[in-house]
């Protein structure tokens, strides 16, 4: 049976349809509010707001979390910045403009609907953050301060130093504390969500362990809220914070929510480059730097050779000699083209053979022109943490040699499908944030993330949530002495019971970098039919190893991070194959999915609109059986999907 | 490179702990210290023996979850970094390192070298916060904002929140952590309407949770991976006397 897709897009005005729907849906009085239970997962910018919004409702919240604070979430790690459609800097910019970006930067692979509403609240979100006391970046005069990022020709970013997500999660988490304090949200860190319960075809509550005790905890609540981020970590070396997971959002997948475009995958052009087989995570280098850093390699191969060997510095490369690629292939961008496009075309020019070192992936990212211009100090005000950071890291001084960078798995633009409202196709089941897959198309503009995961909890699913709990102010308690809860309950149990069991050889980290290795190969930057056709093979292999092969040291009811690592790697090794699968089936190249055999004569992505203007909806189906798919047609009223130039 | 660690084992919050020692060999000088713990880690496993416990996430400086006493330092011996942002190249080859958990009466130990720090979070939920509504707020320029102010409040909004401050206070005091934010909301005009009442109760709650007194020796700011400067537990101490004034 194939999945119903109603995506409930508003009629009417692309700029009309969210007053409209917001006028159409409707909404729970106080009193009522407080009858109803809601659960939240995750406390990152997603979380955190909604739960936050929903409490100060009236509504009561229990919010999950697997770190020991809800301040830890890994938005936190969100360096350069977050877009508004301010206009402040009087350079043109427009809620249009900023949608038309957002859709364009996607690749043409989000709904125009969801985008313009996205455009439209981030307003709304600088207003709110500033009244939270967010200390934003702010010139002389006292206003708040812009900043340019990849896929704009406008200054509409706002930051604060190099730690804008960190700032913005203590504003939603400030706000989460204050509904804590007023009890009407209940926090519990170091919990993880085990399963969702589906009672009568509707979410009924979770399944969670206790991570201090090991004990397994139900849940009941009238609608649960998954924001628990994005699933990079299948690649093992990402970005991403060491435990972020796909295994909230797959265990809604699993009890038959829809999965879309799995294979969005954003690979992030400024990472410092990987340094040997120790390496646990990648260090995003942020996209701010961009604006004022210049992206290139040597222009011939024995400067490269002498790089490499260490007999030659670049600073002593000449400016005739340096090629400066983006800025050679992309006129009108530059160096702030999209990341998907920057992240291609150093890849380019590594496989060309002119990757600087040793390793041969690798480019530099220079701030020589800026300090000339601009002066030390300046670069110093504008990156300083950064900069500190990456000389930790790396032993390098990047005010006197270039950085050097290469791409690395940051961000996943699929997710659980949701509609309008952001409920999955589960009624009850919300997915917000980088759990989802509604904004942000097959590539993710810079400075967006946390534009979405803000937007979503504050400003959207509060009002849209009201829409389907109207219909349960006659509910009573969710009872979770039910027998959905008991076989959920079972079933995790059984499933622990199963991997302790196993007495293998292999410790988890032993698997899950074969499968980053696998992922990173076949399902990576470029794909093929062949590769992806061995991932899904490999995968597969892996799968069976690791259920057969793992060891688990410890007990199942202490604190124990083997046990966490091995329930979240089991199902990366299933979300793997899915990801395989759909890159598989998209027979183009659009955004962050660039399929080798459909490109241009100049190596650019090549969509296929005839075929393609869809998102791809999986089902489950078991284990190992194939994932029933669904399209979800994109209609284009109000642009026109053109091939992106970022050129001229 | 080769190491002896002196490692901190405890099996619960209800058990008594000890230090045992373990040999890493083979670890490149790029390796950072949380890799190295990686690299125990999987061999302990590989032998059939529990790993060591130890918070980590983000590795990238900001999350404020890894929490390492290395060799008698909060966050080891480096200055301004947290332990994520450690190398094995600042440390000699052979060299014996010592790892404990934070020691503070207020941060129990849960296992090994993680503690539970939920104290912080109660005292940010004692007033840390602005109480402000979803969508009932001015636009974010109705308010100018001097650039000094807004960069001194960002000074103190740095605080990652790890627990080093109280872990490293002879007092176990969390004086910087509560000025850190007590200071950056006292810096923008939005956290001066409720700056009285917040300090007051904030501190009232540190005091309720056990932490000790602060009796200005500075070794809070000295360990802070952030730098978070004491100048904030002074400006704590005039918005904590001039609230009582008002009283």
């Amino acid at each position: 049976m194939a999945l119903k897709l109603d995506s409930k897009i508003p009629a009417g005005e692309l700029a009309q349809k969210w007053s409209n729907h917001k006028a159409a849906i409707k909404v729970v009085s106080p009193a009522n509010k407080r009858k109803l239970d809601i659960i939240v997962i995750g406390t990152g910018l997603g979380g955190a707001s909604a739960a936050a919004s929903l409490g100060e409702l009236g509504y009561n919240v229990k919010i999950f979390c697997i770190q020991d604070s809800p301040r830890r979430a890994h938005s936190i790690a969100a360096q350069g910045g977050i877009n508004a459609a301010k206009n402040y800097q009087n350079d043109n910019d427009s809620v249009y403009r900023l949608f038309y970006d957002t859709i364009k930067g996607g690749d043409y692979r989000a709904r125009e609907a969801n985008v313009y509403r996205l455009a439209e609240v981030s307003n709304l979100i600088i207003d709110q953050c500033v009244a939270q006391g967010v200390p934003f970046a702010r010139e002389y005069g006292g206003l708040l301060a812009n900043r340019s990022f990849g896929g704009a020709q406008v200054s509409r970013t706002f930051y604060a130093r190099g730690q804008t997500g960190q700032q913005l999660l203590l504003g939603a988490y400030a706000a989460l504390n204050k509904e804590i304090a007023a009890g009407s949200v209940k926090s519990y860190p170091r919990h993880e969500m085990l399963d969702v319960v589906v009672e009568n075809g509707e979410a009924r509550g979770i399944i969670a362990r206790n991570l201090v005790t090991g004990e397994i905890e139900r849940h009941g609540a009238h609608a649960v809220v998954i924001a628990s981020g994005g699933y990079g970590n299948v690649f093992f070396l990402s970005t991403n914070a060491m435990a972020s997971n796909g295994s909230a959002a797959f265990q809604c997948y699993r009890k038959g929510a829809g999965f879309a475009n799995p294979c969005f995958t954003q690979i992030h052009p400024t990472c410092i480059p990987v340094h040997g087989t120790q390496q646990s995570k990648l260090t995003l280098m942020s996209e701010s730097l961009r604006n004022d850093g210049r992206i290139w390699v040597p222009k011939k191969k024995e400067d490269v050779e002498k790089l490499r060997k260490g007999t030659l510095k670049p600073s002593d490369i000449k400016e005739e000699d340096r090629d400066y690629y983006l800025e050679r292939r992309y006129p009108a961008f530059g160096n702030l083209v999209p990341r998907d496009v920057a992240s291609r075309a150093a890849k380019e020019r590594c496989d060309a053979g002119f990757g600087v070192n040793e390793t041969g992936l690798a480019v530099f990212l220079d701030f020589k022109t800026a300090i000339e211009r601009l002066g030390k100090e300046v670069i110093k005000q504008r990156y300083g943490n950064l900069f500190d950071m990456y000389e930790e890291i790396t032993d390098t001084n990047p005010y006197e040699q270039p950085m050097q960078i290469f791409p690395a798995v940051h961000y996943t633009m699929g997710g659980i499908w949701v509609d309008y409202n952001l409920m999955t196709t589960i009624p009850g089941l919300y997915a917000i944030g980088e759990a989802n897959f509604s904004d942000h198309g097959a590539n993710r503009l810079g400075a967006s993330a946390l534009m979405q995961g803000l937007a979503d909890g504050y400003f959207v699913l509060p009002y849209t949530i009201g829409d389907y709990l109207s219909h349960k102010i006659q509910a009573p308690k969710v009872a979770t002495d039910t027998p959905a809860f008991d076989e959920a309950e079972k079933a995790v149990k059984e499933k622990i019971a199963k991997l302790f069991a196993i007495k293998g050889k292999q410790s988890v980290d032993d698997i899950h970098k074969r499968l980053g290795h696998i992922m990173w190969e076949n399902v990576g930057m470029a794909r093929t039919k062949e590769s992806l056709e061995r991932a899904i093979t490999e995968i597969q292999a892996l799968r069976k190893e690791f259920w057969a092969d793992v060891k688990l040291v410890g007990t199942a009811d202490s604190f124990n991070v083997e046990l966490e690592k091995a329930l979240r790697l089991a199902d990366f090794l299933e979300l793997g194959e899915l990801m395989a699968r759909d890159a598989l089936m998209r027979e183009e190249s659009c955004g962050g999915h660039f399929r080798s055999e459909h490109q241009t004569e100049e190596g650019e992505a090549k969509r296929d609109d005839e075929n393609f203007v869809y998102a791809a909806v999986w089902e489950y189906k078991g284990m190992d059986n194939e994932p029933e798919l669904t399209k979800e047609p994109l209609n284009f009223e109000f642009v026109h999907p053109a091939q992106r130039n970022y050129k001229d | 490179m080769n190491f002896t660690l002196k490692i901190w084992r405890q099996k619960d919050a209800k058990s008594h702990g000890a230090f045992e020692t373990y040999k890493v060999s083979d670890i490149s000088p790029d390796t950072s210290f949380l890799e190295m713990m990686d690299i125990l880690n999987n061999n302990l496993i590989h032998e059939g023996k529990e790993p060591v416990a130890f918070d980590h996430d983000c590795r990238e400086g900001i999350c404020g979850m890894c929490s390492l006493h290395i060799n008698g330092h909060a966050h080891g011996p480096e200055q301004a970094v947290t332990t994520c942002q450690i190398y094995m190249r600042k440390f000699r080859d052979g060299q014996t390192i010592v790892i404990e958990p934070w020691r503070s009466a207020a941060f129990p130990v849960i296992k090994d070298l993680v503690v539970d720090r939920g104290a912080y979070d109660k005292i940010l939920q004692a007033g840390g916060f602005v109480s402000v509504r979803t969508n009932s707020v001015p636009d974010g320029n109705a308010i100018p904002i001097p650039k000094k102010d807004a960069d001194e409040s960002m000074d103190a909004a740095a605080c990652v929140g790890c627990g080093a401050c109280a872990a490293t206070c002879k007092n176990g005091s969390a004086m910087l952590f509560v000025a850190a934010r007590v200071s950056s909301l006292a810096k923008l005009p939005q956290g001066r309407v409720e700056g009285a009442r917040r300090a007051k109760a904030m501190v009232a709650k540190m005091d309720e949770l056990g932490f000790g007194n602060c009796t200005n020796t500075g070794a809070c700011q000295a360990e802070c991976p952030k730098s978070i400067s004491i100048a904030h537990i002074a400006r704590l101490n005039r918005e904590f006397l001039s609230a009582k004034f008002e009283d």
